[in-house]
């Protein structure tokens, strides 16, 4: 796969490889501030709330 | 087939990079943004106790008091948020809406995250009988001391009740209680702590005599 992706990037290794360093930053990017934040609160793997057996809608967190 | 083999480990490799950049987000990435908004509140609280208003409206969301442990060493400060939900508890430990006041009489009840954003309540299980916990509010400070701690179900609201595990008991002293989640990494039982007030003071810096 990451062979695949180096063949099709332009230019000289250089070229490449600040390319493919670029395309790494994008992803961690897109995950640390994109899809992180809407996974951990769906985690609760840290949730230090007591709640009725039917919390209202919103309650959570902790 | 080799190719096959080859896409599918790399997959795995890259999954278990993601995963490792994960975890670093919950354990550190969260805090950040929760010292951030901690700033922000101290600021607020800062400057609603300067101010010469003697009526305040706790508002949802807002800073309310301030909570300092001192066994957990002199550094250790938070505003705490009024509110219990993810968004509240997100900024620091919450003050369940509708439960006491701190210093009135009936339980003052704060919940804080334990492994994540910032982890205010991260040490709580080290605390001991007798140890000082200190709220900060406008005027006086409340110095309450540990009484005991257990271990319960999620469900357990009753820790939460006026009178602690009496749900319909008439409150006749003001008490505190912390609860967070246990064991640390997990959601599967909440940790309590519970306390009783020892002793009011005017608040250091505080402009009231």
């Amino acid at each position: 796969m990451y062979a695949w992706i180096w063949r099709r990037l332009p230019g000289g290794w250089k070229l490449k490889t600040a390319v493919a360093a670029a395309l790494v930053l994008v992803v961690v990017l897109v995950l640390w501030y994109g899809v992180f934040p809407w996974l951990e609160p769906k985690m609760r793997f840290d949730h230090g709330v007591v709640d009725s057996p039917a919390p209202a809608p919103g309650s959570g967190g902790g | 087939m080799r190719v096959l083999i080859r896409g599918l480990g790399e997959l795995c490799i890259t999954a278990g990079l993601v995963l490792l950049l994960f975890v670093t987000y919950g354990l550190w990435g969260t805090g950040r943004y929760t010292r951030a908004q901690q700033d922000e509140l101290g600021e607020d609280l800062q400057r609603s106790w300067s101010s010469k208003v003697t009526r305040e409206k706790v508002e949802l969301g807002r800073g309310m008091a301030l909570i300092r442990i001192p066994r957990f060493g002199k550094k250790y400060r938070f505003v705490v948020v009024e509110g219990v939900t993810q968004k509240h508890l997100r900024k620091g430990p919450g003050h369940y809406p509708g439960s006491a006041m701190p210093g009135e009489v009936g339980n003052f009840v704060v919940s804080g995250h334990r492994t994540t954003y910032s982890a205010p309540f991260n040490r709580v299980g080290e605390l001991r009988k007798g140890d000082e916990i200190l709220i900060d509010t406008r005027e006086r400070q409340f110095v309450y001391r540990v009484t005991g701690r257990k271990v319960v179900e999620p469900t357990a609201v009753e820790v939460t009740a006026p009178v602690p595990m009496r749900p319909k008991a008439k409150p006749d002293e003001p008490l505190i209680t912390l609860t967070t989640c246990h064991p640390k990494y997990s959601a599967a039982e909440r940790l309590i702590v519970f306390g009783e007030l020892a002793e009011t003071v005017p608040r250091a810096g505080s402009a009231v005599r």
